[in-house]
């Protein structure tokens, strides 16, 4: 059975059919990757599995649980956790700020202990902070601390957002163009920490991507979307042989 | 400069990061408890109502610097406090029984009106708080019951601890204290995960919702909390007036809490003092203004909203960041130089926002 299942999503903004009865699974421990040219629907798969956007057919299970009628702010709660392709980050927040945010889920006071700021809400601040440390020190972010998002560069922004990510402590990770806008040092970086999330958090990862040698280095099995259907799906060495996609991809 | 080295969580935790800001504000808790040694009774009014202003401002402060919600319409929850603590007082129940009484009415308040209200974003949620101010007021002149209508409602002025609100040292002390634990609230507020859903919810809501937070109800939290806030400072400021009417409780007394928090620095609680300041001290220096004009211009009615709205315009457009982004800047000059460099503080544009999810 599989740890997460989308079946027969259909999504459409106006006429146009954003994604066009969609249905496929994701093994529990998998790297998953997503690829398709611009306008393919790949973001779109991604708001539907947060809840942002309402589908106009499917189901969406993880866990064997059917989450398609889940209010957006729990889907974090059941072990679901993204980033997002054009940075979505406290910006006036410092990274600290920003991290911490990841265990929000978690969070046991009420506003009444938090007024007095008793015992307990600082007890949970430190409970919440190793956690952060723990990932700070997995990602490197050790100088960033204290920094606000406004002054980093780029590169330290993605890592930040992957960051958030993994401090809510989650099951299946969505990932949006994680690569994109990296420098080439840090596109490796990425893989190995990618490949460290699967193996050393056992993390199941879904991950959209362009770079297709980065895809095919880190990715376990590859779907390929054009115009909202599924082109192909499979290993990385059929995806790359296969005919439609290389149509799709190359215009051949 | 100052390097600070850490060597435990709890110093991030604390409200104090180092031993110079706690000599710091120690000093300045010690120089205003002393005030009443070197100021007249005028002073020392003046500078209780400005410690109301920096209640209500820490008010509006947390709903618009730090959840990103404005509002036009928070004299609203000044008159709310204000009114049921002059009710609660007439109806005999005493001065520590009530203010409890009203944090938590304007508490529910804020709650019942941020629900539905929230709702709206942007230049619809202000228009919508602007009605309300206006409805507020409204009500307060028809709910003649319980606010006394158009002919208005004298505010006892009870003993507290044996001493008189007529006694203006008093007083001021009691506004000093009330800012004080104010302050303590909403700085624990905003060191909690609360606090930190507010600026999520300001700076992205879809990442804060993607995190777990309840849009919806942190917004009304946001409101209530606002409101709670607010509305003690409009029961010190019955005591302050003597006499309430409704038409205290009018826009203008709203935009003047708007120009607190804007021109103190949004997102800051030390900006609310500044700004407390700026504010309060306003009418006077307007006065004295007025004086050196032409008499065709000085005696114009509407100087004093005109003046409001050219400040606020000029803060926004000049220095977004108030009077607290200035001192920081200043600061900074001084503890780089001489390498100081304009860039610093400018927003750096990576990319843009154009697709946002
Ligand atoms: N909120 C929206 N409103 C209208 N159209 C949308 C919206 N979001 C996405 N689309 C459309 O859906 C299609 C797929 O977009 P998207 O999922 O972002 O593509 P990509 O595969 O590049 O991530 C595009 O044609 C886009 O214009
Ligand atoms: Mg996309």
């Amino acid at each position: 059975m599989s740890l997460f299942e989308v079946k027969n999503i259909t999504v459409a903004f106006g006429g146009v059919k954003a994604l066009n009865d969609v249905s496929f699974g994701v093994d529990k421990g998998e790297i998953f990757t997503i690829i398709g040219p611009n306008g393919a629907g790949k973001s779109t798969l991604f708001n539907v599995i947060s809840r942002i956007y309402e589908p106009s057919k499917g189901e969406i299970y993880f866990e064997n649980q059917n989450i398609s009628k889940t209010k957006p702010h729990n889907i974090s709660k059941l072990g679901i956790a993204r980033t997002f392709q054009n940075l979505e980050l406290f910006e006036n927040a410092t990274v600290l700020q920003n991290l911490l945010l990841g265990r929000h889920i978690y969070k046991k006071t009420n506003i009444l202990s938090e007024v007095f700021f008793t015992p307990s809400a600082r007890k949970q601040e430190h409970e919440y902070r190793l956690k952060v440390e723990e990932v700070i020190d997995f990602l490197d972010l050790q100088h960033y601390r204290d920094t606000l998002i406004n002054g980093l560069p780029y590169g330290v922004r993605k890592n930040v957002e992957l960051a958030r990510a993994l401090c809510t402590d989650p099951k299946l990770l969505l990932l949006d163009e994680p690569s994109s806008g990296l420098t080439n040092e840090e596109t490796i970086d990425l893989g190995f920490w990618i490949k460290d999330i699967q193996s050393l958090l056992g993390i199941t990862i879904i991950m959209i991507e362009h770079d297709m040698s980065f895809v095919n280095k880190v990715s376990d099995r590859i779907l390929a979307l054009n115009y909202g259907k599924i082109l192909a799906s499979g290993l990385p060495e059929e995806i790359k042989n296969n005919a439609d996609v290389k149509q799709a991809y190359m215009g051949e | 400069m100052r390097f600070i080295f850490k060597t435990k969580y709890s110093q991030d935790i604390n409200i104090a990061k180092h031993n110079g800001d706690r000599f710091w504000y120690s000093l300045l808790i010690l120089i205003m408890a002393a005030l009443p040694l070197v100021l007249d009774d005028f002073y020392l009014g003046e500078i209780s109502y400005i410690c109301i202003l920096s209640i209500a401002g820490i008010g509006l402060m947390i709903l618009s610097g730090y959840t990103g919600l404005a509002s036009l319409g928070h004299a609203a929850f000044l008159g709310v406090g204000a009114y049921t603590h002059a009710f609660l007082l007439t109806n005999g129940i005493p001065f520590y029984a009530s203010i409890p009484i009203v944090i938590v009415v304007s508490f529910l308040v804020g709650a019942a009106i941020g629900i539905p209200i929230l709702r709206l974003t942007g230049m619809y949620l202000a228009i919508a708080t602007l009605a309300l101010g206006f409805i507020a007021e409204h009500v307060f002149i028809k709910w003649e019951h319980f606010t006394g209508g158009n002919r208005g409602l004298p505010v006892p002025q009870p003993e507290f601890l044996g001493m008189s609100f007529y006694d203006s040292v008093f007083f001021y002390y009691v506004c000093l204290v009330f800012l004080i634990a104010a302050m303590f609230a909403a700085i624990n507020i905003l060191r909690s995960p609360t606090g930190r859903a507010f600026v999520a919810i300001r700076d992205s809501e879809i990442a804060a919702q993607s995190l777990g937070v309840n849009l919806g109800l942190y917004k009304a939290l946001s409101f209530a909390i606002s409101g709670a806030f607010t509305g003690l400072a409009g029961a010190l400021l019955a005591h302050y007036i003597g006499y309430l009417a409704p038409d205290i409780f009018n826009i203008f007394l709203s935009l003047t809490l708007l120009l607190l928090i804007v021109v103190g620095g949004m997102g800051s609680l030390h900006g609310t003092v500044f700004g407390a300041i700026f504010v309060g001290f306003l009418p006077q220096l307007i006065a004295i203004c007025r004086d050196y004009l032409p008499s065709s211009i000085g005696s114009q009615p509407g100087l004093e909203p005109m003046l409001f709205g050219l400040i606020l315009v000029f803060f926004i457009l000049y220095e977004p960041l108030g009077i607290y982004g200035r001192w920081m800047k200043i600061k900074l000059f001084f503890e780089l130089f001489p390498t100081y460099k304009r860039q610093t503080f400018k927003k750096q544009k990576v990319f843009t926002k154009s697709d946002r999810v």
